[in-house]
């Protein structure tokens, strides 16, 4: 019993992840970059969720939409400002603007929000029966894998059946034949970038609902852990990121039940290393020829 | 594959020379060379024995700050800064002979930061610090202000690192090892027969140096010990469970507020209700925006400051520092307070004037601080004294949290 009660931590830990790594997976698959600032979109949707419900008083649903809307565009207005001037730059020059990004995103949140934790409501809160949550499988965790595996079904069907779903294939496979073909690429970027943003926003409030602090760096962490765990399941694979956001918290979880609290995370990554070995494209990972 | 691990290096150096950067700036200048003061004539009266000068102290002294002000950390920085301004401007405007001058510099928590905001506040001829907030930063430029002979008192750096082998530097906030063997013995005195958990954050000098002082005088009663890091403070659900598991009725906290709040949701999330005990990191839990007061109902806090405390001196820095900063002060805001007042009553001891150079004023400050006869009463305490080490003495009180409020069991 007490087995299954770590399990679940370990899945609730890891469908956070996995949100996460939805987002970062995607916009790595189709721009061919790492989006270091979506853990700090993420934060923003927090933030403004909390906003909109503590003090316009929204009902969550539409609070959780609203918080979608300002990621969305937040998301297209980073990409616009900060990734777009650098199309024909570097990959390590957008890397480091990324970074950049995430630090502004970190201190506006502080001029704006202060430093002083906000204590989120959870918006996912619904009785669950006894003999569930006395296993410690809380109903915020339920309506994170809900909706991962939700979005994770709904983004391999957007990819592979819509038109833009093939322009991004396009995109991802070779920019300059996409745009040879009249795919506009500009264009199929920022659209990435939204969706990966309004993830962000539904990732941000399921982290805040599951672990109820918001502060300006609460999505640095879970950020890079989520990009830990889309590299482990195959970095641009939908379902790999899935799978690897899973499997982290699960691994995380049984560490520190059964082996120590102090190891724990040695063990993830010593697994994530050993996992590259066998496999370096991760457990899902396509591998692709790297063209020189 | 090759890509991201060229990335993850490439990003690995732009952290380091990040960290490298701005690193250059030029020797600090010294302090004035001031005019050896005319050694006033030995008025035996009232000045400790042990202090050099006893002259009457005047001019407009320059004291440093160093805090986080952004980043993880900030809000300690922000309160303890914000508290230190608050007594600054409070002494001023008494018109006495008197001044101070204060700067702060943010060091976001980071030990290079801190050596950085050093040398900047030494550009600016600061002659007494106010430094640095967290005990990493602070024992990186307590061996600097050591070496240019700078009187150093740190609002809440409270690692034994900070004060060891260096003579100027003192500390306003108990040290961990003490504030261990206090939990230790506030729980074997009312709990006796308890079954103990600790859950702390092992990467982090200010809770292992708790821990580590609890452990040797706790071990036989400890049942379950769990640990985190940074990067895993955001879930406890298994260290949690895993006290329950093990039995605990008392479960010591000797982690700063953030994650015990995390810590206090996921145990009544699986219905465990234990006693917590926390120490003064744990101070702040009520002011968090949106906080549910029936978590900590019940919660132990060893803490020296309570802004719900009803004398005239607390009252009115609570409604100063609310006017200034829209929040109620913690033991951070009351610690930066008293640092500011202790070195106002030491200058006034020793009789030291502006125009000293900083050697002869931390000498004559280190003379008074730890002679017998000088004791300071403020917010976070009453007659303390402090020891040749730079550790305060003074007495932890314990509050428990009822009904939203600290309350004196």
């Amino acid at each position: 019993m007490v087995f299954f009660s770590y399990l679940f931590s370990g899945i609730s830990l890891g469908s956070v992840y996995a949100i996460i790594a939805l987002g970062y997976t995607m916009v790595y698959g189709i721009a061919k970059m790492l989006n270091f600032a979506h853990g700090d979109v993420i934060m923003v949707g927090g933030y403004i969720c909390y906003c909109s419900m503590s003090y316009l008083g929204l009902p969550a649903l539409l609070s959780v939409l609203l918080s979608m809307l300002v990621c969305t565009v937040l998301g297209v207005v980073i990409e616009g400002l900060a990734y777009k001037p650098l199309r024909q730059a570097s990959s390590l020059a957008v890397l480091i603007t990324a970074i950049g990004v995430s630090y502004f995103l970190q201190n506006a949140a502080q001029l704006i929000w202060g430093v002083t934790p906000k204590i989120f409501m959870s918006v996912a809160s619904f009785p669950m029966p006894e003999s569930v949550s006395s296993l410690g499988l809380s109903s915020e965790a339920v309506v994170t894998v809900a909706s991962c595996i939700v979005i994770m079904i709904a983004l391999t069907l957007f990819v592979s059946k819509t038109k833009m779903g093939k322009a991004m294939r396009a995109c991802s496979e070779d920019k300059g034949a996409a745009q040879l073909m009249g795919i506009n690429v500009n264009q199929t970027i920022s659209m990435t970038f939204a969706i990966g943003s309004a993830l962000a926003a539904i990732a941000g409030v399921l982290l805040c609902s599951n672990y109820n602090t918001l502060i300006p760096t609460t999505g640095s962490m879970p950020g890079i852990k989520a990009f830990t765990a889309a590299v482990f399941g195959g970095i641009g694979s939908i379902p790999g990121a899935f799978l690897g956001g899973l499997l982290l918290g699960i691994i995380e979880a049984m560490a520190k039940a059964y082996i120590s609290t102090q190891l724990a995370n040695a063990i993830v990554f010593a697994v994530l290393i050993v996992v590259l070995l066998v496999k370096p494209t991760g457990l899902l990972g396509k591998a692709v020829p790297e063209k020189v | 594959m090759k890509k991201i691990l060229a990335l993850l290096l490439a990003m690995a150096m732009v952290f380091a020379l990040a960290a490298c950067g701005g690193n250059s700036a030029p020797a600090a200048t010294q302090a004035p060379a001031a005019e050896a003061p005319a050694e006033a004539p030995a008025d035996s009266g009232d000045a400790p024995a042990e202090a050099p000068a006893a002259g009457e102290a005047s001019g407009t002294f320059k004291i440093g700050g160093i805090g986080p002000m952004t980043g993880d950390a900030a809000q300690y920085g922000i309160a303890a800064m914000g508290g230190a301004q608050i007594a600054v401007d409070e002494i001023n405007a008494l018109g006495g002979p008197v001044q101070f001058e204060f700067q702060a510099e943010d060091d976001q928590a980071v030990a290079d930061n801190a050596v950085n905001a050093y040398n900047t506040l030494k550009d600016w001829e600061m002659q007494i610090m106010v430094g640095a907030v967290t005990t990493g930063s602070c024992v990186a430029v307590a061996s600097e202000a050591y070496n240019d002979r700078i009187f150093s008192l740190t609002p809440s750096a409270s690692s034994t690192d900070v004060t060891a082998g260096k003579d100027n530097m003192f500390q306003m906030c108990f040290t961990d090892p003490n504030q261990g063997k206090a939990g230790a013995e506030y729980i074997s005195t009312n709990f006796p027969e308890a079954k103990v958990a600790v859950i702390y954050r092992n990467d982090d000098a200010y809770s292992v140096g708790i821990r580590d002082a609890f452990y040797a005088e706790m071990s036989d009663s400890i049942v379950y010990e769990g640990t985190f890091t940074a990067d895993t403070q955001t879930d406890f659900s298994v260290q949690v469970k895993a006290a329950q598991d093990a039995g605990a009725d008392v479960v010591y906290l000797p982690i700063y507020y953030q994650p015990a709040t995390v810590i206090l949701t996921q145990a009544k999330s699986i219905g465990y209700a234990p006693t917590f005990v926390g120490v003064d990191g744990m101070d702040g839990i009520l002011d968090q925006e949106g906080f549910d007061a029936s978590l900590a109902e019940g919660v132990l806090v060893m803490s020296p400051f309570s802004a719900s405390s009803t004398d005239d001196l607390t009252v009115s820095f609570v409604s100063k520092f609310q006017e200034a900063h829209g929040q109620l002060p913690n033991q951070f805001a009351a610690d930066g307070y008293d640092c500011v007042y202790a070195i106002y009553n030491a200058i006034q001891a020793a009789g030291v004037t502006a125009d000293m150079s900083n050697e002869e004023i931390c000498d004559a400050l280190i003379a008074v601080f730890t002679s017998d006869d000088f004791s300071y009463s403020g917010l976070t305490g009453e007659g303390m004294t402090w020891s040749t080490a730079g550790e305060v003495t003074k007495l932890p009180m314990a509050f428990v949290i009822t009904d939203g409020v600290y309350v004196k069991p």
